[in-house]
């Protein structure tokens, strides 16, 4: 799935998977910050965004 | 393939006639040329309806899916491969079906040729032997039949079916040297941003017709995630990002079990070449897994199993 998404041009570093127990709170920060600073590394997603038709 | 034919018909007719099976499943001369359509035959007297050429390029897997009766099917390499796929996945039973394997050279593409002769109309377009000779109303050309090949047949591994009880003739040799995956590694030399550009403009004409899932024997769901309404998985305007959507997911669908047989490619109206998606699957699934769909049924699929030394780089 991530070797697809990457094939058709979502950048490395937007995509992260992790499995993490309920009992590994640390290990629960030290992802989110990771993703954190890789998604803030890729900038704001340019391509694959829906928008809605705009309504009056 | 006049020889064939003949032997297709001689055993269709000797399966029904014996009880050995109550349907035989093969292909009729089309309508059009070049469009040779699946046919289902119950009675002996009409098998010489049943017809072979190059032509033949939709998958006849796609009949078998929760059918009951014993059934006689047609089956070239990738064919076989889904029929594997399908008594894996439990849409069949290996008893019901007697295979009458193929072994086949490839299949015309039929826009290739259509493009050759100018867009005009073609009357009719005959096999004789290594050569198909294209007729219309004030042109005749004759094709190399190896150079007008659908390219997923120009990169075939597995011309002869793996799994049959009988064969209409000996097995053709398999094609060496081939690198079937030269387009996919083109694509993905690239920077993310042209990825991206490069599959908004491939898919940019699509319809969203569905005839490529509705011609691939994978897709096979009584409801396809495009056709649920409750949730609704995905926007069903041809809205480009919708459209992405479709094409990844059906894609994805088909991980670890796409033979590569092209039909989606060949019913495409627009001519989308939404191989692309699959062929990257079928290249992780190889190299990650050592994985080629329906070769074996010993072995269970690779997204059906776990094993402890699977590939899994990509989770933290």
């Amino acid at each position: 799935m991530k070797n697809l998404l990457e094939h058709i041009g979502i950048e490395p570093g937007r995509l992260h998977f992790s499995w993490i127990s309920s009992a590994e709170a640390t290990k629960f920060v030290d992802v989110a910050n990771q993703v954190y600073e890789a998604v803030k590394e890729v900038g704001p997603a340019q391509v694959f965004i829906k928008r809605l038709a705009e309504v009056a | 393939m006049i020889q064939y034919t003949d032997k297709i018909r001689e055993i269709a007719g000797r399966l029904l006639k014996d009880g050995t099976v109550e349907v035989f499943i093969g292909y009729r001369k089309g309508t059009v040329p070049m469009m040779n359509e699946p046919v289902l035959i119950r009675d002996p007297d009409q098998v010489d309806t049943l017809h072979w050429d190059v032509n033949c390029g939709l998958n006849l897997c796609n009949y078998l899916t929760r059918r009951t009766e014993k059934i006689g099917i047609l089956a070239t390499g990738c064919n076989s491969r889904n029929i594997v796929t399908h008594i894996i996945e439990n849409q069949i039973k290996r008893e019901q079906l007697y295979i009458v394997g193929i072994p086949c050279t490839g299949m015309v593409d039929h826009r290739a040729v259509k493009r050759a002769v100018g867009g005009k109309e073609i009357l009719s377009a005959e096999q004789q032997g290594e050569k198909l000779i294209v007729k219309g109303a004030d042109f005749e050309k004759t094709f190399e039949i190896k150079e007008i090949l659908q390219s997923n047949c120009a990169v075939c591994r597995h011309r002869n079916p793996v799994e049959v009880d009988e064969m209409v003739a000996d097995p053709v040799p398999e094609q060496e040297g081939v690198e079937p995956y030269k387009d996919v590694e083109s694509v993905e030399g690239m920077e993310p941003r042209k990825k991206w550009e490069f599959f908004t403009r491939l898919i940019s004409r699509c319809l969203r017709c569905y005839a490529c899932r509705n011609a691939c024997p994978l897709c096979y769901c009584p409801t396809c995630f495009v056709d649920e309404s409750r949730p609704q998985w995905v926007g069903k305007s041809n809205d480009p990002t919708d459209t992405m959507t479709f094409h990844f997911l059906r894609a994805y669908h088909c991980a670890g079990r796409c033979t590569d047989c092209g039909a989606c490619e060949r019913v495409c109206p627009v001519g989308i070449s939404m191989r692309q998606f699959t062929k990257k699957l079928n290249k992780d699934a190889e190299e990650l897994f050592s994985w080629e769909a329906g070769l074996t049924l010993e072995q269970r699929p690779p997204l059906d199993v776990y094993r402890p030394d699977d590939y899994n780089d990509f989770i933290k």
